[in-house]
């Protein structure tokens, strides 16, 4: 039976994602992302740098499974993504947090919908998700603005509701396409602090940013993308 | 506005929609399948009525015979027209039979003859009108041989030179009116069906959006189901309510006969609306539900 329960971490056992010889290519165009080996280990935080094009958006839709691959294999949770039934990935996606670069806020919807979104299509019910949306939007200094609708909100404040939407679940894993883009250092870093403390509760985290400064902030490991091939694999700060 | 009102408005957290409001897409759409239903519902309508006067004809002609006397002997045409009449009364499968005035057949004849042209000499047939039981009607045999056991010189005439064509004329009428009604039903149901998969790809982001979050098929169709077969339904109902409302117009119009005699509407016609806006709408679901059942699929 399908359930939430059905790719809980109790299930895996090494990696949470593993990328083992990867291709990916958009209709007959060459490959954007070629012979792509890696492993996030449950609990880890990685950044995944590299220039514009390099494939860091391609790669993190893969894992959230928004486009497959062309040849290779991922596995996520210990499992084939690829052998996972359509009625089961919804479930799957649950598990995985997602900072798009582009937001993809429902514009209709205020930013406290916005970001109970997840808890919402999980069957959550409001009464018992209220409390916790809205200190978590307080928390990413949205407070006076949980009843704005995204039109209204800058650039800065899009971002932060997104990255509330992507972790209000407590999902497994994380992924951010360039959170920080378009807010100051300072809610950068308090961006980064909640990253790290999802991290430190066992949420597997992976940030795609062109932020050198805010990678060697950090400390954390890198993947490194270069014209679609994957030529880092190291320490933070060392990219 | 009390204290506690001014830190909690219920009616802010109420969860809001997850499909946008209706906007003017959704507006055209109503426009549109209002329309379709209501020409499905005037041609439903149509052919009813068509099918009624078809089945009207042919009751017409099979249900009467006319025989024409030839006087012989000292008898007159008028004495010879009336003991037809009696002896044809007794036939079996025969309701009525009246012999026709002098002053009716020359009526019958006045368009070819003119009205000053009528004399007194000319030698016009008697007729006698013969009304048969539509549930077993008298053969033209049957009546020829009670004519000729009363020895009255006569010929029958039981229309059966003209029923087959007018049987076929009317089978044409009738099929006629459901081939259009049907081809205006599938007409409409395609453009529900088109117009419902344009406004569901109008709201692919928000599809992408739920889907992305982990919305399964089944929640997402849900949505768009309910929203696209609400607005088809009401659609629906706005066009069978103008063509039943035209219909009925045109059944005052017309008096006891319908709209005319030729194509004669009866009040029970109007209930064929009935369906139509169930059927716009579940047209419309079925194909929300496919069409965001492709876009998921689409999505991955």
């Amino acid at each position: 039976m399908s359930t939430d329960d059905t790719y809980s971490m109790q299930d895996v056992a090494g990696p949470v994602l593993r990328f083992s010889g990867v291709g990916m290519r958009y209709g007959r165009s060459p490959e954007v992302l070629k012979d792509i080996n890696f492993e996030l280990p449950a609990g880890s935080f990685h950044f995944l740098t590299g220039a514009s094009g390099a494939g860091k958006s391609s790669l993190l839709k893969l894992i959230y499974m928004a486009e497959r691959a062309s040849r290779g294999r991922i596995d996520m949770f210990g499992r084939d993504i690829d052998q996972i039934a359509a009625t089961d990935r919804p479930f799957l996606r649950r598990r995985i947090g997602v900072v798009f670069q582009e937001f993809r806020l429902l514009d209709h919807l205020n930013a406290f919908d916005n970001c109970a979104l997840p808890l919402r299509i999980s069957g959550g019910r409001p009464d018992k998700y209220r409390a916790d949306v809205a200190e978590l939007l307080s928390w990413v200094g949205l407070k006076s603005r949980m009843h704005a609708l995204p039109a209204t909100l800058s650039g800065g404040e899009k971002q932060r509701l997104a990255i509330a939407r992507a972790v209000v679940g407590r999902p497994d894993i994380l992924l951010a396409d360039e959170p920080t883009g378009n807010v100051d250092q300072g809610h950068a870093l308090r961006i980064l602090r909640l990253f790290v403390e999802l991290n430190r509760l066992g949420t597997t985290v992976l940030i795609a940013t062109h932020d050198e400064d805010l990678v060697a902030r950090s400390g954390q490991p890198v993947l490194h993308l270069d014209n679609g091939r994957m030529i880092h694999y190291g320490r933070g700060g060392a990219a | 506005m009390s204290d506690t009102g001014a830190f909690f408005d219920p009616a802010r957290w109420r969860p809001g929609p997850l499909l946008p409001r209706r906007d003017a897409r959704d507006g055209a759409l109503v426009f549109i399948v209002a329309v379709l239903c209501f020409l499905a519902c005037l041609t439903a309508i149509g052919a009813l009525a068509a099918d009624r006067a078809a089945r009207g004809w042919t009751n017409q002609l099979t249900g009467s015979a006319t025989v024409v006397i030839q006087p012989h002997g000292a008898e007159t045409p008028d004495a010879a027209a009336a003991r037809a009449a009696e002896a044809l009364s007794g036939v079996k499968g025969v309701t009525e039979a009246r012999a026709l005035e002098k002053e009716k057949a020359e009526a019958l004849l006045e368009p070819w003859l003119g009205r000053d042209a009528m004399i007194d000499d000319l030698p016009l047939p008697r007729l006698v009108t013969v009304d048969l039981d539509p549930k077993a009607p008298a053969k033209a045999a049957d009546l020829d041989r009670a004519l000729k056991a009363a020895g009255v010189l006569a010929t029958v005439d039981d229309h059966s030179v003209w029923i087959a064509d007018i049987q076929r004329a009317a089978g044409f009428a009738r099929w006629f009116a459901l081939s259009v009604c049907l081809l205006i039903i599938a007409a409409a149901a395609a453009v529900i069906g088109f117009a419902t998969r344009a406004g569901l790809a109008a709201h692919r982001d928000v599809i992408e959006v739920l889907h992305l979050s982990g919305a399964e098929t089944g929640f997402v169709a849900r949505l768009f189901q309910t929203r696209f077969a609400t607005a088809a339904g009401m659609a629906g109902a706005f066009g069978a309510t103008a063509a039943a409302a035209l219909a009925a117009l045109a059944r005052l119009a017309g008096g006891g006969q319908g709209l005319t005699p030729v194509l004669p509407l009866a009040w029970i016609d109007l209930l064929a609306v009935l369906p139509v806006p169930v059927l716009a709408a579940l047209t419309a679901a079925v194909a929300a539900r496919l069409s965001a059942a492709a876009i998921l699929r689409d999505l991955g």
